[in-house]
């Protein structure tokens, strides 16, 4: 039987990038997929004729460029479209537009709150400080605090050193941002609600918190840290959706003699002695192989796929209280035409964008309470692109296709599971709302596909549909992340590892957790690396 | 079926919301921009240059020129607390400002890092009107909280505003009928009523950012016209004309006025630590008045007064006639030791040299200053490395600009 | 004219500790407070004929060492009052009762798995509590200037981190920002144990079970004490305490004035700068000092007293954004006799109701949009069992903090909102105490505006500000004034909104004294 150097579970964009990694310095890898098809959370579906729906991520913005570079996605079919602006809907009255022109953007704000229009360049340029600062983290291995080995040592110091460099002042700033909520973070700048509400959703996408929960402020910034073409904070949509990137990826992985085996379910790890050797898939085959990485999160990859007595005492424990809950859903609709929205203007510039639907932080904590009582909000944050509007491959001429992003959905609702009735309730709670802006939108949908946590959880397999693999909170985040003292991509079995999102930086379309891990694989394995370090726009 | 591909869509409707504001004045300047050289400021569209650049100067230096300054923000401090707000917010004492007077001023952070400068009219017991070049209402905001009495409001939109530069400048307005005009001090104010009507008040203060004899005129938005097309008609023989910010530039340069995002970044706006500057750095010592028990940023400006700022604002006169832009400066020809950067630069027209603002590590100032230049011949790159030379006076700074009557043009 | 060396603002605990141990090295003392009673929010008042009580009805973690410097035994201070039982109350009866603490307690209530949990979880808490217990009697010093002070402190928090050993490091920095409900579910079953347990993180605070960040740290800080976070009542209650301080601060020759409330500051501004020089009082008297400490909340001491004229415009705006509001409504009642509690025999404990953790986060989420809690919780403490002289012979006093009651109402805090307020909470009372109406003969309700206006006490906030990470250690109130001196030269902060912080402790006067007087060297 064929023994692999390294098998990889699960064919999401992290997994693929760190079998591109491992190929590339010549191991022979093979990347096992439960489902028919790649990309996990990266992925286009074509589910009604002629649309093809990014039906989990839909937007790009935090691709390490430094890899996009480095494994030639570009030559392997990726294309990444910036998008130029956002409009946010208020409960009433005029929306709030983001132009990409600055003057243009200045002038518009200002008819909101002159106040607020003058903030917003401090708010852009403290933002683009604690982004920097962060950013510089994503591709390196977290330190582990409590080890004395030398490169511990030297990588705290750095961390320090980067702290440091901020001055005694923005040192301070930074830890308030880094635990308070982006209520109190951006009641510092603001005083429109609406402009609030509009900078605040990045801080509760994804998320278990409200705005008024501390830490949310953060997640704020996860979302704002990445960059396109070293333009922080901006977006840009895969050409042909977010499949494209797992599939360029692919195409590089196998461009370096990689292996990816579809319908191939993991059973169970295979340990033997304490040691890694293998899976078992869902069809009883035995893989054999010297290392197994696992792309699952953490808390899947310990109580699903691992027998508990094959762990160490404690690990099962950890990973069970793994935070990961499920938080978002989706709605992904084909449209027979462009939706016209009431109070903005008929810019085509502007229907390129995002659109958000929400107008004050009240009402996004209102919605985060409906989902603490086990409910889907009636009046919920949704955030929607029309990627049809800006990418011609998605959807036939003249039609289009919009991706809904809810928050909140629960994973389990209070009266009991999801059933299709409160599934249907649900997506019409997101159409009804948009309804409210867009008259006529009704009428222009051809299909609907309706994902709440249940779906995103059992077709990718994310657990409970946490979209991060696993909560961005101080507990779990850098050397905490997924659990203090296996943060360096090490798994308790000897020859495991992980590389999904789990782990630092953590979730996002990045890369760099699949990357970092391959770092790790080939140092233990003492292969020369392959993975590149980062390159920084600001230095 | 959406309107966007319908070639009868409204374009002009679907972008409305995406034009830049217009000034008041601009019915009447934008028929003289003839090369509709457009930029913008604060959210205004601007005027590059009208007619041509080099020209619009000269008419600063050798006739009269107006500079459309409604995008400079501006904004009223009013109410009882309106000067211990004040006083504490800028570096410089106005307690003993007088009304109807003006003086150039500029706030610090906490840390005497400059937000920004700007002038300070004093129009009446209880009310100050602040100008400055970039917004900054979120910081008088602040600035305000803790009184009982004081009010900050933004006025920008709502004051029409021109500067009128230039030699014949006080003539012009003299034919305008405006009595006494030649009598007003460098950073005075006088009120006229406009075209002798008392209810329409026309505001001028003798200041300006060209270092020449110069006015600036305020008044409300619907008087904005009028008051051009008077002037036009008094300059008319004065070979009066528009100016836009090339010209501008190069007036500001030979005085040897900084400019924020030039000479200085604004403290609220900038990334990296320390990339801002205080002013002593920028040779703006004369604005800090310790005498003053408490200011913003006192302590940290004792305290670099003391050490001595890291950096100094020069004016350099430089070898030859290449631009220096963006370059480097070195104590010796070796170019091993870096210790400065040009911020603008020029050649000066009326003076004759190639002129800079530099920033210069204080400590290598009295020694000798060497730039490393990089221009092109026909595209080919060329290099060169020329000694600088720290001239202490404005390289332009007529005794008419200061005398009261202005001198004869 | 009289000179002190140092005048105190605030009579409460720690304005009374700082005061007292600056006398004992010598020093000139005033303390000014502003009502008739010492103690600030643990002053005893009468609140209805007969009937008294104290805004802080427990101790849980006031300084031994302070206790000790002070001598507060010699005082009739008694430190050895055993901890109060915590009863987390359930209507049925069912309660959950924690009884002594840490390894000697009894859990009743709850099942074996649970009881072993608990001496586990308490015993890691404690390693916990244990390793930040000397830095909240230190200085935190500022960072980011290498100075030797700062590179010592922070040193010695590295060395007691990695003391604990890598599992336990790592966990301690993990669990230091978890949200209480975090923590709870990965330890326990019983819902009432983790309503119970959850309870001492947030109590005080504008947080609920699941706000992450701060919880965990608020309740280290309360386990630093004595009783390791259990509660108690010395005999002779809240009072015995405030009295020990006023006798001790007395005879080490503090001087002290009530009724004396200050308007501000004087601050002398010359050509060398501002330069606090005493204090001039509500009456207009003028008093003069070198020092000036005030244990006032800093957005009063700052704000009201010093005046924005003589302070920079970022700080007063971190001054000004201070999360101050509390959150927590004080309930009085006076009782005809002690009501009977549903399944108790006694009730000389701490009783909760917050049957679940739930319960305390949807309470929290009526009080986010202004409104008080429509199912409030509260912990109730019967006074005058330790102490009957809080009501006449026989008769008893029931106090209660109430979550979450907030200090902004969203309509205003008028008669009608605070008597149905009143309302709400002792039918919530009676479904416990069935009969607790019958043996109402007076009672109020404090919401912490009344606190505000009554005890001076900005937002009416317990802590003088939100125990969260950016209000905590070296950035308590707020940098440029956390190590107890102040922009103002001879202006020092000593109460609560100072590092370490709130709650009956005595921290924040104590090391206020040291920088006193380490200054004047």
């Amino acid at each position: 039987m064929k023994k692999y150097d390294a098998i990889i579970i699960g064919a999401g964009h992290n997994g693929l990038t760190n079998g591109a990694y491992l190929a590339k310095a010549g191991l022979n890898v093979l990347v096992v997929e439960k489902n028919a098809y790649i990309g996990g959370a990266a992925v286009s579906r074509e589910l009604e004729n002629g649309w093809i729906y990014s039906n989990c991520s839909y937007v790009s913005s935090m691709l390490r460029q430094t890899i996009h570079r480095d494994l030639n996605l570009t030559k392997h079919g990726l294309v990444l479209v910036p998008y130029l602006g956002t409009v946010n809907f208020g409960d009433n009255g005029k929306p709030l537009i983001h132009y990409h022109d600055g003057n243009v953007g200045y002038n518009h704000l200002r008819q909101h709150s002159a106040h607020d229009a003058d903030s917003m360049f401090k708010f852009q340029a403290d933002l683009t400080r604690y982004a920097q600062l962060i950013r510089k983290t994503l591709m390196r291995t977290p330190p582990n605090p409590t080890s004395f080995k030398p490169r511990d040592i030297k990588e705290l110091l750095w961390l320090a050193k980067q702290f440091w460099g901020l001055g005694e002042k923005e040192l301070y700033e930074y830890m308030r941002f880094f635990t308070t909520s982006a209520e109190e973070f951006l009641d510092d700048y603001f005083e429109n609600d609406l402009i609030k509400a509009a900078m605040a959703s990045p801080g509760i996408i994804g998320t278990a918190l409200g705005v008024y929960s501390p830490g949310s402020a953060y997640i704020l910034l996860h979302h704002v840290m990445g960059d396109v073409d070293g333009n922080i904070g901006a977006w840009g949509l895969a050409r042909g959706g977010m499949g494209a990137i797992s599939n360029a990826i692919a195409s590089a992985f196998k461009g370096f003699g990689g292996e990816i085996r579809t319908n191939a379910g993991v059973q169970q790890v295979l340990v033997e002695n304490g040691k890694a050797v293998g899976v078992v898939l869902e069809n009883g085959d035995e893989l054999r192989a010297n290392i197994v990485v696992s792309n699952l999160d953490a808390k899947r990859t310990f109580t699903k796929c691992m027998d508990k007595k094959d762990l160490p005492p404690g690990i099962y424990e950890k990973a069970k209280n793994f935070k990961i809950r499920g938080s978002s859903g989706k709605v992904n609709i084909a449209l027979s035409g462009l939706p016209k929205f009431t109070n903005l203007p008929d810019n085509k510039f502007i229907n390129q964008g995002g659109q958000g639907f929400v107008g004050s932080l009240e009402t996004m904590e209102r919605a985060y309470d409906c989902w603490k009582h086990g409910l889907f909000s009636d009046d919920p944050f949704i955030e929607t692109v029309i990627p049809s509007a800006w990418d011609p491959t998605v959807a036939p001429p003249g039609k289009h296709w919009m991706s809904c992003f809810v928050q909140y959905c629960p994973p389990v609702l209070a009266n009991g599971g999801w059933n299709a009735k409160q599934k249907e309730a649900f997506g019409q709670s997101v159409i009804d709302k948009i309804e409210r802006y867009s008259p006529g939108f009704k009428d222009l949908i051809v299909h609907k596909e309706i994902r709440t946590p249940v779906e995103i959880e059992n077709e990718v397999g994310l657990t409970e549909g946490n979209i991060f693999q696993g909560e961005l909170t101080i507990d779990q985040l850098l050397f905490n992340r997924p659990f203090p003292g296996y943060a360096q991509y090490r798994m308790p079995i000897k020859n495991m590892y992980m590389c999904g999102a789990s782990t630092h930086p953590g979730g996002g379309v990045s890369a760099a957790c699949g990357a970092n891990a391959a770092r790790e694989i080939l140092m233990d394995l003492r292969k020369p690396n392959t993975v590149p370090e980062d390159s920084f726009y600001d230095e | 079926m959406n309107t966007l591909m319908n070639s009868n869509h409204d374009l002009a409707a679907a972008y409305e919301d995406e034009q830049l504001q217009v000034t008041h004045f601009h019915a009447r300047s934008s028929k003289f921009n003839i090369r509709e050289a457009w930029t913008a400021w604060n959210g205004y569209k601007f005027a590059d240059y009208y007619y041509d650049a080099q020209y619009e100067y000269f008419c600063v230096r050798n006739s009269c020129a107006t500079y459309d300054i409604c995008p400079m923000q501006k904004y009223y401090i009013t109410g009882k607390d309106a000067m211990t707000m004040l006083n504490r917010l800028v570096t410089r004492d106005i307690s003993k400002l007088n009304i109807n007077r003006v003086t150039y001023l500029c706030w610090c952070t906490d840390d005497g890092r400059m937000i920004d400068d700007g002038t300070v009219f004093r129009l009446s017991e209880d009310k100050y009107m602040l100008t400055s070049g970039s917004p900054c209402i979120a910081w008088f905001k602040k600035a305000a909280v803790g009184y009982d009495d004081v009010e900050v409001t933004d006025v920008s939109d709502e004051i029409a505003a021109l500067a009128f530069q230039g030699p014949t400048s006080c003539e012009v307005l003299k034919k305008m009928g405006l009595e006494g005009i030649e009598n007003l001090k460098p950073f005075n104010i006088m009120h006229f009523p406009f075209k002798g009507d008392s209810d329409k008040k026309l505001t001028i203060s003798r200041t300006g950012f060209t270092g020449d004899l110069g006015y600036e005129l305020w008044i409300d938005p619907s008087q904005a016209l009028d008051l051009w097309d008077e002037l036009y008609l008094a300059g008319e023989d004065y070979n009066i004309h528009p100016y836009g910010e090339t010209a501008l530039n190069m007036a500001r340069i030979e005085a040897g006025f900084i400019l924020p995002g030039t000479e200085f970044n604004e403290a609220l706006k900038t990334v990296h630590l320390h990339h801002d500057q205080t002013p002593f750095e920028l040779n703006l010592g004369w604005l800090v008045d310790f005498k003053k028990p408490h200011f913003n940023g006192r302590t940290a400006l004792l305290k670099d007064k003391t050490d001595g700022p890291e950096y100094t604002l020069v004016k350099l006169d430089i070898d030859g006639n290449k631009a220096a832009d963006d370059s480097y400066l070195y104590d010796s020809k070796k170019c091993k030791n870096h210790i400065g950067y040009i911020t603008s630069t020029m050649w000066s027209p009326v003076v004759k040299a190639n002129i800079a603002l530099a920033m210069v590590k204080t400590k290598y100032i009295k020694g000798q200053i060497w730039a490393e230049i990089y221009y092109s011949k026909e595209i080919r790159p060329k290099q060169k490395i020329v000694e600088c030379t720290v001239v202490n006076k404005p390289f332009w700074a007529p005794a008419r600009a200061r005398a009261t009557p202005p001198l004869r043009y | 004219m009289n000179h002190y060396d140092t005048i105190i603002i605030g009579g409460g605990h720690n304005g009374l500790i700082c005061a007292t141990y600056l006398a004992k090295k010598g020093q000139k003392v005033l303390v000014l407070e502003a009502s008739t009673e010492l103690g600030g929010l643990a002053a005893t008042r009468e609140f209805s004929p007969g009937f008294n009580a104290s805004v802080a009805h427990t101790l849980s973690h006031f300084s031994a060492k302070v206790a000790k410097d002070l001598n507060l035994a010699a005082y009739g201070f008694d430190f050895n009052a055993a901890p109060m039982t915590n009863i987390a109350l359930n209507s049925d009866g069912e309660h959950v009762i924690v009884e002594g603490w840490g390894a000697s307690s009894k859990l009743s209530g709850v099942s074996d798995k649970d009881k072993e949990s608990y001496r586990e979880y308490h015993q890691l808490l404690k390693r916990f509590a244990d390793l930040l217990k000397p830095f909240w009697l230190k200085t935190m010093p500022r960072i980011g200037h290498s100075s030797l002070k700062e590179s010592l402190t922070y040193a010695h928090l590295g060395l007691k981190m990695r003391m604990l050993g890598k599992h336990d490091m790592g966990e301690f920095m993990r669990v230091a920002t978890l949200p209480a409900r975090d923590l709870m579910d990965e330890n326990f079953d019983n819902k009432q144990l983790k309503a119970l347990l959850s309870w001492d993180g947030l109590i005080g605070s504008k947080m609920a079970p699941r706000s992450p960040n701060a919880t965990i740290l608020s309740l280290l800080y309360r386990m630093s004490g004595k009783y390791e976070g259990a509660h108690a009542l010395p005999k002779g209650g809240i009072e015995s305490l405030i009295n020990a301080l006023k006798s001790a601060a007395i005879t080490a020759g503090v001087e002290i004035r009530t009724g004396a409330k200050v308007k501000k500051i004087s601050i002398k501004a010359d050509e060398n700068g501002l330069r606090s020089e005493g204090v001039e009082l509500q009456s207009g008297e003028q008093l003069l000092s070198n020092n000036v400490a005030s244990a006032v909340d800093p957005k009063r001491t700052f704000l009201d007293m010093v005046g924005a004229e003589n302070l920079e415009i970022d700080f007063t705006h971190r001054i000004n954004r201070l999360r101050c509001e509390g959150y927590v409504a004080k309930l009085h009642l006076a009782l005809s006799d002690l009501p009977k509690f549903t399944g108790l025999d006694s009730l000389d404990g701490r009783m909760v109701i917050a049957e679940e953790m739930d319960s305390i986060e949807f309470a929290f989420d009526d009080a986010k949009y202004g409104e008080a809690s429509q199912k409030p919780v509260m912990e109730i403490v019967i006074p005058s069992l330790a102490d009957s002289s809080l009501a006449p012979k026989g008769q008893h006093v029931l106090s209660a903090h109430v979550m979450y009651v907030p200090y902004k109402h969203k309509n205003g805090w008028t008669e009608e909102a605070k008597a149905e307020l009143y309302e709400r909470v002792i039918d919530t009372l009676a479904s416990y105490a069935p009969d607790i109406r019958e043996k109402i003969i007076a009672g109020e309700i404090l919401t912490p505006l009344d606190l505000e206006q009554q005890y001076h006490v900005t937002g009416g906030h317990w802590h003088h500000g939100e125990l969260s990470i950016s209000q905590m250690l070296m950035m308590r109130p707020t940098y440029e004034a956390a190590q107890y001196n102040t922009p103002i030269p001879g202006l020092y902060l000593c109460g609560a909104g100072s590092h370490p912080g709130g709650g009956l402790m005595g921290g924040p006067g104590h090391n206020a004294a040291n920088e006193i007087l380490k200054a004047k060297q």
